[in-house]
């Protein structure tokens, strides 16, 4: 019976996965994670994602403040989106690396008013991808809690 | 084919990102190197024996780095732009040092600036890597690092399999257009690394790039 479970819980975050690459919410560059992963990394995708969220909060809380300022410290804020920029290009979270583009155009402009816009598109892209990340990552431990039971 | 002489392959890997240092990891690792990470420039150097003042006065006599060096590095891997050096600092730190100036220096960068690619293969990038890297772009360290292992063990045997450069790069940089120009090798000889690589009857190991490189 647990093989099936499996099967079917294997099936499900492939499905999930393919979803996310059909919405533009992960690129190719997320199967090039998944394909570094194998039975001696086998939490690989799992630990690059928890950094990620890790860094990408402290990028957001830091911008969010920055941008909170009366006069905002454009450099500053452009410096971290670069950083989150980069996270983002690095997993393969294509429409958050779009909103962080868009936010560095913004802050070069130094224009605030955008810059606040494009900042809510990030915290809206990211929130969006924690709860798919967290919906896969739940899948892939009950996937090994099954396959622990077998053992 | 030459896996065992891969895992005697040590790269230092440089960036600041948390996530481009996991990842990277896992990339050389999956390429059966021997990963070191390190987040900054100064830690990099840290690492190669070499204090930050090293190299510039050349009246002190610098401390020998192989005293501290205890492992061999066989190639360093950089982030172009990290706080706390100046672009491409790391990289002009290590080719002014007598001590690690043969050690390859590939650069990685998420930005595709052209000016920015041919400064750092003029400053002795033997690569220019775009972010995201790729397993794919990990096989065109190999070649880089075998050419100093020959220089070390003095024009011994030949390795047997340097293996062709992969075909298709990605992106234009002069390095890649001069490559499949097959310049001569008058030209600025680093940037031919890669196809010095393929000739198995060569009497000696062609390091022009590195001996005439003043």
């Amino acid at each position: 019976m647990n093989q099936m479970a499996i099967a079917a819980l294997k099936n499900q975050y492939k499905s999930f996965v393919q979803s996310m690459f059909d919405e533009g919410v992960l690129d190719n560059q997320f199967s090039q994670l998944q394909d570094l992963q194998d039975s001696s990394n086998p939490n690989f995708v799992d630990e690059v994602i928890t950094l990620f969220c890790n860094d990408a909060e402290r990028i957001i809380t830091e911008m969010n403040r920055y941008l909170n300022y009366q006069n905002v410290d454009f450099s500053k804020l452009d410096s971290h989106v670069h950083q989150l920029k980069g996270s983002s290009s690095s997993i393969g979270a294509h429409r958050l690396k779009l909103a962080c583009v868009n936010l560095r155009q913004a802050s070069y402009e130094r224009n605030k008013e955008e810059c606040v816009e494009a900042f809510n598109s990030i915290r809206h892209e990211y929130c969006l991808l924690r709860s798919k990340f967290q919906f896969l990552m739940q899948i892939e431990r009950r996937i090994v809690a099954l396959e622990n039971n077998q053992q | 084919m030459g896996m065992a002489a891969d895992s005697e392959f040590h790269v230092l890997a440089v960036d600041d990102s948390i996530i481009d240092r996991k990842v990277i990891e896992r990339l050389l690792k999956t390429s059966s190197y021997q990963v070191t990470t390190v987040d900054s420039g100064s830690k990099a150097l840290e690492f190669l024996g070499l204090r930050e003042d090293d190299g510039i006065n050349p009246n002190t006599p610098s401390v020998s780095p192989n005293n501290h060096r205890e492992v061999e590095v066989n190639l360093v891997i950089t982030d172009y732009c990290m706080p706390g050096m100046t672009d491409y600092g790391l990289l002009k730190k290590i080719k002014e040092s007598s001590s690690l100036k043969n050690i390859p220096v590939v650069i990685m960068s998420s930005e595709n600036v052209p000016s920015r690619i041919s400064r750092c293969l003029e400053e002795g990038a033997e690569e220019f890597l775009l972010k995201p890297v790729k397993l794919s772009d990990l096989k065109k360290l190999r070649p880089h690092m075998l050419r100093t292992k020959i220089k070390s063990h003095n024009g011994k045997q030949e390795p047997e399999e340097l293996g062709m450069p992969d075909e298709k790069i990605g992106f234009p940089s002069p390095k890649q257009e001069e490559q499949q120009q097959q310049q001569p090798q008058s030209k600025n000889n680093k940037r031919k690394a890669m196809e010095e690589d393929v000739s198995p009857e060569r009497t000696r190991p062609r390091l022009n790039g590195i001996t005439t490189m003043v």
